[in-house]
C-alpha cells in the first residue's frame, strides 16, 4: 500500500485512457540517449537484415525511400516515464522490408551507428507493429531523434525504438542489447510497466 | 523487478533560488552506485500518483539518500519536492537505477566530468565516490551555471578541491566579480582550454539539459574524444 505524502495534491491530473501507468504526459520531445549523437550522411547510410544462413538484404537510402512509405500516427512512452501522445511519423513498414526475407528465427537484434543495440521479439515488428521511420510531424527526422532514420516499435517502451538504426540481425534467441544488458527489461511493454530487470 | 519502498524525508537544504537538496532515510536501501537514479513516486490523498525519475546525488552502502532537485515552474513533481516537502514527510522509491552512466573506483582512467545547471548530481555522486575511495585517477569538473548563486553544492566543490580534483565554473549570464571572462556558454574553443585532452583518452561523463548535452558531446567528438568514451544523460525537453 502506498504512503501519502503530506501536502501533495498534484497538479495536472494528467490521466488519460491512453496514458500507461506510472506514466506522465508531455508536449515536449525530450531525448534518451547514451553517448554523442552520430553524424549519420545519407550518401553513406545503408540499412540491412542479416539472417541465420548469411544472406543479407541491403537497401542504400535512395533504394530505402523508393520504397512504399505509411504516414503512422502514435503515442509513444519513454521509459524515463513521459508520454507523448498523437505524434505523426513517415516510415517504411518492417512488413515492406521483410517480404523476401526467410528465416526460421524468432528473434532481431538491432544495431544502430555509434553502437547501440536493442533486442525484440520477430512478432513484434511484423503486421503493421513497427517501422524504419525517417520523418517527424512532416520533417526529415532530426539526428537527436534518431535521424536519418531509426526503428519505431511504438507499442514498446521507446528505448526499442533503436535511433540511428543500420541493420536487424536476426536472432535463434532472445538476447540482451544494450539497455538490456544495463538494467531495464528484456521486453518492454508499457501497460505491464516492464521497465527495469 | 524491485518494488517500492517508504522513504522519510530526513533533512532539506536550499542550494540555489530554485533548487534544494532533499536527504531521505529509505528504508531497505541497498545503497547505490555513483550516477544512477531512482524513482519518486507521491501519493495525493486522494490516491492520485506522480512518478519521476531523479539522480542521485549521495553513494555508498548507506540507507539514506540524497537528491537535489531544481524547480520545474510548470512540473507538478518538483515544485513539491522544492517549496513543500519538510522533514518527516514520507514519499516512495524504487531503486538504485541504471548500470550505464556510472564510475567506479575500479575505472582508473582520467575522468572528465561536464555538468550543466542541476545535471551536476549524479557527477557530484562521483566526485563524492573518488574522494571517499582514495582513488588516485584524475578527476576534473566543467561546472557551466547561468549565475554564481545557481550553483548547487558549492561549498562542498570547493571542499573537494585536491590534487587530483579541480573544478572549472562556466557562467553564462552573469559572472562572479573579477572574474577573468565575461559571461559565455560551454563552447568548443572552452571545452577545448578548460577539459581534459583527449589525448589522455579520459572517461568523459555529461549531464544536463538535452540542448547543452547536445552541443557539449559533439564538440567532445570533434575535439577527438571516442565516442565510446563520451557518456550522456539528459533532463528535459
Amino acid at each position: 500500500m502506498a504512503v501519502f505524502s503530506r501536502g501533495f495534491g498534484g497538479r495536472a491530473r494528467e490521466s488519460a485512457p491512453d496514458l500507461p501507468p506510472g506514466q506522465f504526459l508531455t508536449e515536449d520531445f525530450p531525448v534518451l540517449s547514451a553517448g554523442p549523437t552520430p553524424e549519420i550522411y545519407t550518401a553513406e547510410w545503408s540499412f540491412s537484415i542479416r539472417t541465420e544462413t548469411g544472406a543479407q538484404h541491403t537497401w542504400d537510402w535512395e533504394q530505402f525511400r523508393a520504397l512504399p512509405s505509411e504516414l503512422v500516427s502514435t503515442d509513444i512512452h519513454c521509459v524515463t516515464r513521459w508520454s507523448k501522445l498523437g505524434t505523426s511519423w513517415r516510415g517504411v513498414s518492417l512488413d515492406t522490408l521483410f517480404e523476401e526475407v526467410e528465416s526460421s528465427y524468432d528473434y532481431v537484434m538491432a544495431h544502430s551507428y555509434g553502437g547501440y543495440t536493442t533486442n525484440l521479439p520477430l512478432e513484434d515488428l511484423l503486421d503493421g507493429k513497427a517501422w524504419i521511420a525517417y520523418e517527424f510531424d512532416g520533417e526529415d527526422l532530426d539526428p537527436e531523434h534518431g535521424g536519418p532514420a531509426r526503428l519505431l516499435v511504438p507499442h514498446l517502451y521507446f528505448w526499442k525504438s533503436a535511433k540511428w538504426v543500420r541493420g536487424l540481425v536476426m536472432m535463434k534467441d532472445d538476447e540482451p542489447g544494450f539497455w538490456e544488458q544495463n538494467g531495464y527489461h528484456t521486453y518492454g511493454d508499457p501497460w505491464q510497466e516492464q521497465r527495469y530487470w | 523487478m524491485t518494488d517500492w519502498k517508504v522513504g522519510t524525508v530526513t533533512d532539506t537544504r536550499t542550494e540555489t533560488p530554485t533548487g534544494r537538496s532533499i536527504t531521505i532515510s529509505v528504508d531497505g536501501w541497498p545503497g547505490n552506485l555513483a550516477g544512477q537514479h531512482l524513482d519518486l513516486r507521491l501519493t495525493a490523498p486522494d490516491g492520485y500518483q506522480a512518478v519521476r525519475s531523479y539522480s542521485i546525488a549521495s553513494v555508498g552502502d548507506g540507507s539514506t539518500v540524497e537528491l537535489a532537485v531544481d524547480r520545474f515552474p510548470t512540473g507538478e513533481v518538483s515544485p513539491y519536492l522544492v517549496d513543500d516537502v519538510l522533514p518527516g514527510d514520507q514519499l516512495e522509491v524504487k531503486g538504485p537505477l541504471g548500470r550505464w552512466f556510472v564510475w567506479t573506483p575500479e575505472d582508473t582512467r582520467p575522468i572528465q566530468l561536464v555538468a550543466g545547471g542541476s545535471g551536476i548530481v549524479p557527477l557530484i555522486a562521483m566526485a563524492r565516490a573518488h574522494a571517499m575511495s582514495g582513488s588516485t585517477t584524475a578527476f576534473r569538473l566543467l561546472y557551466s551555471v547561468r549565475t554564481p548563486e545557481d550553483r548547487f553544492f558549492a561549498d562542498e566543490l570547493a571542499s573537494l578541491e585536491s590534487e587530483t580534483f579541480h573544478v572549472d565554473y562556466v557562467y553564462t549570464r552573469s559572472t562572479p566579480a573579477d572574474w577573468p571572462t565575461p559571461p559565455r556558454r560551454v563552447t568548443r574553443d572552452v571545452i577545448e582550454a578548460l577539459t581534459i585532452s583527449a589525448a589522455d583518452a579520459p572517461g568523459v561523463f555529461v549531464c544536463g539539459p538535452t540542448g547543452f548535452v547536445e552541443a557539449v558531446a559533439r564538440a567532445l567528438v570533434e575535439l577527438g574524444h571516442d565516442p565510446q568514451s563520451v557518456k550522456t544523460e539528459r533532463f528535459g525537453g
